[in-house]
């Protein structure tokens, strides 16, 4: 550990601070429909999903060799500095994005922090456009509707069989399953994206000269990543977690069980068919396939639309806010500093912004759409959109604690 | 650059056979050993019990879902 450089630390801080965020915002994607069907309680099951996280940080022998997967070029004098940017535009947008409870790729804000602070430091030769539009692009419009059609389908499928079974009887079956599929999209999770923060450390360990070229990364990097990430986790994003398990549509235990399903079976086959899709994505998909799958089940487009802009929206804006941090972390020492004040300062006022409407383990099940139940409402909405979103996210998440006990009902007359 | 249709479309095939097998199976292990619908409140214990055979095949299909899982962790782990 000689030699670390007062920026090497920065830079390592950094990384697990993104780490930290990564966990923070991807635990809806294992336990958003969890924790919505009652199959874990809440705190429960992100205490499940962090331990699953670290054991998933320890577990894999395969390292990120390349933290962008050849996006960027990393021989072409990557310097700590870019990489400290590209992670501060990353953690910017994760909390924004955090903030506004939609789910959103962490991995598509590390590319684009990293793509836009390469472009500033080092120019249009440092990033590869093709490897961005096979790498980022496809697998973004793709995952989706492969989760999305693959748990439609698993929906419909589970529906027709379970005909005429006691509903309070199957529940305690889905809700079994669905823990199951729960864990193994976490322990995924934690294999591939700790792996991220390491590669990420590894780099910055490589370019100061502290640890050897193409050498593994420290006992003590992997276990720095895999707690900051497994913590983040526990803390929990509640707020995607409500958008994810009630925001996009109402999830009954079938629903969750082939959701969640779906999410871990397309997460596997991708990966393992070297064809990577975003967790993230996949797991949002799969959500309102289900939605879409269940007889009487409504998906709120206005919801889904939301999730999709800030999809597109991800790479390009983490990459301006990098490049911005970029443009003055080239200044020499006083810019890195400036940076890292300005990026505390705003990580700062997100935090405060998010106290005023406070989302935690209490109040993570209330639905947040406002409209009143009926069947008639629910039987207009499958053929209408429903009601423009609010602009504003914060008075989109106005409780409704009245609205949730009777559209269960309804759901169960209109299915 | 060129988009790779083949592995997309096997990751597409792959997930929706596993995805619908798998949930398949558990629904069938569900309804297996679920008590069929009974009416209100007038249902003894026994009223609707599965019969052994569908219990055996519930327990079978519950069976090849916790082999599907273990090869997930496999998968994971040997990544």
């Amino acid at each position: 550990m000689e030699h670390i450089t007062l920026l090497i630390g920065i830079v390592i801080v950094t990384a697990l601070v993104f780490d930290f965020t990564n966990g923070f915002h991807d635990t809806a994607n294992a336990m958003a429909t969890t924790i919505s069907t009652g199959a874990l309680q809440p705190k429960i099951a992100v205490a499940m999903s962090a331990v699953l996280n670290l054991v998933g940080a320890f577990l894999s022998v395969e390292v990120a060799k390349t933290i962008s997967g050849g996006i960027i070029d990393e021989s072409a004098g990557i310097r700590p500095e870019v990489i400290f940017a590209g992670l501060v535009g990353a953690i910017v947008w994760n909390l924004l994005t955090w903030l506004a409870g939609l789910p959103s790729s962490s991995s598509h804000a590390l590319f684009g922090g990293l793509i836009g602070a390469t472009l500033v430091s080092v120019g249009t030769d440092g990033v590869h456009g093709g490897a961005v539009v096979m790498k980022v692009l496809i697998p973004a419009v793709a995952a989706p509707v492969v989760a999305g059609i693959a748990s439609m389908a698993a929906t419909r499928l589970t529906y027709r069989l379970a005909r005429g079974r006691d509903e309070r009887e199957t529940a305690k079956g889905y809700r079994a399953g669905q823990i199951a599929s729960a864990a193994l999209v976490s322990l995924a999770h934690g294999t591939n994206d700790a792996q991220k923060t390491m590669g990420v450390i590894t780099l910055a360990l490589i370019t100061g000269g502290v640890v050897a070229p193409h050498a593994d990364p420290p006992l003590w990097v992997i276990a720095s990543a895999g707690m900051a990430i497994a913590l983040g986790t526990y803390l929990g994003g509640w707020r995607i977690i409500r958008t994810m398990g009630k925001g996009i549509t109402d999830i009954q235990p079938p629903q969750g069980f082939a959701a969640q399903t779906g999410a871990a079976a397309t997460i596997l086959a991708s990966s393992h068919l070297g064809f990577a899709l975003s967790t993230t994505q996949v797991c949002s998909g799969s959500v309102m396939g289900s939605g879409l799958g269940r007889k009487g089940g409504v998906v709120r487009w206005s919801t889904a639309v939301r999730m999709v802009v800030a999809w597109c929206l991800t790479l390009p804006a983490a990459g301006l806010v990098s490049a911005g941090a970029a443009l003055l972390a080239d200044q020499g020492d006083w810019g890195v500093a400036a940076v890292a004040i300005l990026a505390l300062g705003i990580c700062g006022a997100i935090w405060a912004a998010s106290r005023r409407k406070p989302i935690d383990h209490t109040n993570v099940n209330e639905a947040e759409a406002t409209e009143p139940p009926g069947v008639v409402t629910a039987a207009l909405q499958t053929v209408t959109p429903p009601p423009a979103g609010t602009l504003n996210p914060a008075e989109g998440e106005e409780p409704a604690p009245a609205a949730s006990a009777p559209r269960a009902t309804t759901a169960t007359a209109a299915g | 650059m060129s988009i790779d249709w083949a592995a997309l479309g096997q990751v597409f095939g792959v997930t929706l056979v596993v995805t619908v097998g798998i949930v398949g199976l558990f629904t069938v292990g569900i309804v297996g050993t679920a008590r069929t619908r009974t009416e209100g409140a007038t249902a003894t214990a026994d009223a609707g019990a599965p019969s052994t055979g569908a219990r055996l095949g519930g327990l079978a299909a519950y069976a090849v879902c916790a082999a599907a899982v273990a090869y997930g962790i496999y998968l994971i782990v040997a990544a």
